[in-house]
């Protein structure tokens, strides 16, 4: 015999006031904030924000013009991180170096989350074929390292015969529809698991369209998966970016970025290492202080 | 075997795919190949009639169905360059490439099951954080960041133990090879160290965690027979699928090592390929690196499948 459903799954609890949403974000940010991991992670990277935002402003040399006096200078007082090939202030390159890629970065980032979960939440909520089609197309790009597929495009998309030289829009649409598929994966999991709870039932016998009951009552359940995702593809578009850069899919001489530096003063490495490592440095600090704020965001959210 | 052949299969039809976006990729904006091998001067009729022997102006569809029938044989096709088959340089770089990450395999994968499992073992303690905040720190470092780094340090520039520079090798001794090779290898190992780490970590501890560790326990078995028999039997299953799918991400990493270390593998290859815009090249590397990663994976899942019973009865309802 049916029994009548006593408690409703997700019914609001006697007292609102407790838990409602409003505070469990405000508890949940709180915890984000106050974490020392996050703290160290977010003061790295508004260093590096603020460097690549002030530009030639917070240099204290021109990173483009140098001297041209004695090149391969020691560090020294005057130049903390010595000068390079050309006489120029590695300390100078390497604070206006961050300006290249979090030009990119984060719009990448933004580009593929925002189409990945949109492609997430229609194959977790309609199954079936389309989810089957984008599974199979997630697994053959994931199947070749990133970098090594988007030399292909970057370099199908190079219309000219030699060189490469590649704009941030196209680096930022690349790198974001690369990342696409994988979020699109996680999202897809998340949906999955809200799909059949009674707040979606409820909603389809009311007569919801779709895209209401995917945007106004799967979505928001959803955001945490999210915003992990998000944080956790900004260190690895970090990566990526400085990768191209490195290999020659990026910004070209005389520009400061730092993997286009290490590129182009590793063969004088013996004679100058730190025209070499100190952009390594950079680029590491950048890409732990942003991973050290995602391990905090998802502990948080996943508690 | 059913389970094995819907392996196959699925990888199979991923790797169809990713021979048709690479292809469609490759072919979208090249331009002209008669254009590019004959030159700016060539007549256009000239261009037309090398366009015509080599099938260019048929459809796309034809064109792939032909391409793809030649490379299952392993025909890649010629370079656009000199016409010499594209298996020619090839077939060296991949060995070169699969033998670097061999090397780093081999230096880092008993050093990072050992460091995870010494982290679960002494879980919350200093030693834990210690391992777990350096692995996931060097996992996120791109490799040839940590090669310009490890360069500084133990390269020509201070300490002088080991070369900056790989260079081909021609001839070389093994113990030359290894020498010039220590370096990209330690870089590669590093960024892999914190993957395989936290998996053995994770592992460990939830075979710690398990009933029929305490039941061992207390069925009064020494320490080290329930650690070597019971936890970490099953513990460092999962560890093993993650070192095979870390093939995949390893050969990423490849592309810039290579690069730094002026090492000739496939990376580097598929680098220089794209670089003067040698299509048939470039498709070949990115196939060949999907069926290194293909190849790979399944090793890992029927590696595991094969060890745990459990695995390979629950996948065949």
């Amino acid at each position: 015999m049916p029994q009548l459903p006593v408690v409703v799954e997700g019914a609001p609890p006697l007292s609102p006031a407790l838990d409602s949403p409003h505070r469990i974000r405000r508890e949940t940010l709180r915890q984000i904030v106050r974490s020392p991991t996050f703290i160290v992670g977010a003061i790295v990277t508004l260093f590096w924000i603020v460097c690549a935002v002030g530009g030639t402003h917070v240099a204290p040399y021109d990173p483009i013009n140098g001297s041209f006096a004695p090149s391969y200078a020691h560090p020294a007082w005057a130049h903390p991180f010595g000068m390079d090939r050309v006489g120029r202030d590695v300390f100078s390159r390497v604070l206006v170096g961050s300006r290249s890629v979090l030009e990119v970065a984060p719009a990448a980032t933004l580009l593929g989350v925002g189409l990945g979960s949109f492609i997430g939440l229609v194959m977790g909520f309609f199954g079936g074929w389309v989810d089957n089609v984008i599974g199979r197309i997630v697994d053959a790009v994931l199947a070749v390292p990133f970098i090594v597929l988007a030399i292909l495009v970057l370099t199908a998309l190079s219309a000219g015969a030699e060189g490469i030289s590649v704009s941030s829009l196209k680096l930022i649409l690349v790198i974001g529809i690369a990342f696409t598929p994988i979020v699109a994966r996680t999202v897809r999991s998340a949906v999955l698991a809200e799909r059949d709870l009674d707040y979606v039932q409820a909603a389809r016998l009311r007569g919801e369209h779709a895209p209401y009951i995917m945007l106004a009552e799967i979505l928001p359940n959803v955001m945490g998966p999210i915003i992990v995702e998000a944080t956790v593809r900004l260190g690895y578009a970090v990566f990526a970016v400085a990768t191209l850069a490195f290999v020659g899919y990026g910004p070209q001489p005389p520009s400061p970025d730092w993997g286009l530096q290490i590129a182009d003063q590793y063969a004088d490495v013996t004679l100058a290492w730190w025209a070499v490592v100190f952009p390594a440095i950079a680029i590491a600090s950048l890409v732990v202080a942003i991973n050290l704020i995602a391990d905090t965001v998802q502990q948080v959210l996943d508690q | 075997m059913r389970y094995v052949a819907q392996r196959i299969a699925l990888g199979l039809i991923s790797l169809l795919l990713l021979s048709m976006m690479v292809y469609a990729a490759a072919q979208v904006l090249p331009g002209n190949p008669g254009r590019i091998v004959l030159g700016r001067e060539a007549p256009p009729s000239a261009v037309a009639q090398y366009n015509h022997k080599l099938g260019f102006d048929r459809p796309l569809p034809v064109r792939y169905a032909t391409w793809l029938g030649h490379a299952v044989r392993g025909d890649f096709g010629a370079n656009y360059t000199d016409g010499r088959p594209v298996t020619d340089d090839l077939v060296p770089a991949l060995k070169r490439s699969l033998f670097l990450a061999l090397f780093a395999f081999v230096l880092c994968i008993p050093i990072s099951i050992l460091a995870g499992v010494i982290a679960a073992l002494r879980r919350g303690k200093p030693a834990d954080r210690a391992i777990t905040i350096t692995g996931l720190s060097l996992a996120v470092i791109p490799e040839f960041v940590l090669g310009a780094i490890l360069v500084t340090i133990l390269g020509p520039a201070a300490l002088n133990v080991f070369p900056g520079i790989a260079g081909t090798l021609v001839d070389a001794s093994f113990w030359t090879k290894l020498d010039s090779l220590f370096l990209p290898a330690l870089a590669l190992a590093l960024v892999l160290f914190g993957y395989i780490a936290r998996m053995a970590r994770a592992g460990t501890m939830e075979a710690l965690d398990a009933d029929f560790t305490r039941t061992a326990m207390l069925k009064g078995l020494r320490r080290r027979d329930v650690l070597a028999r019971h936890v970490l039997r099953n513990g460092l299953l999962p560890t093993i699928a993650v070192i095979s799918t870390q093939v995949g991400y390893l050969f990423g990493g490849i592309v810039a090592i290579e690069k730094l270390f002026g090492y000739p593998g496939i990376g580097f290859l598929t680098l220089t390929s794209a670089q003067i815009k040698n299509f048939p090249m470039l498709l070949a590397c990115v196939l060949v690196l999907g069926i290194v990663y293909f190849v790979a994976t399944l090793t890992g899942d029927l590696l595991i499948a094969a060890l745990n019973p459990r695995v390979r009865l629950a996948r065949q309802d």
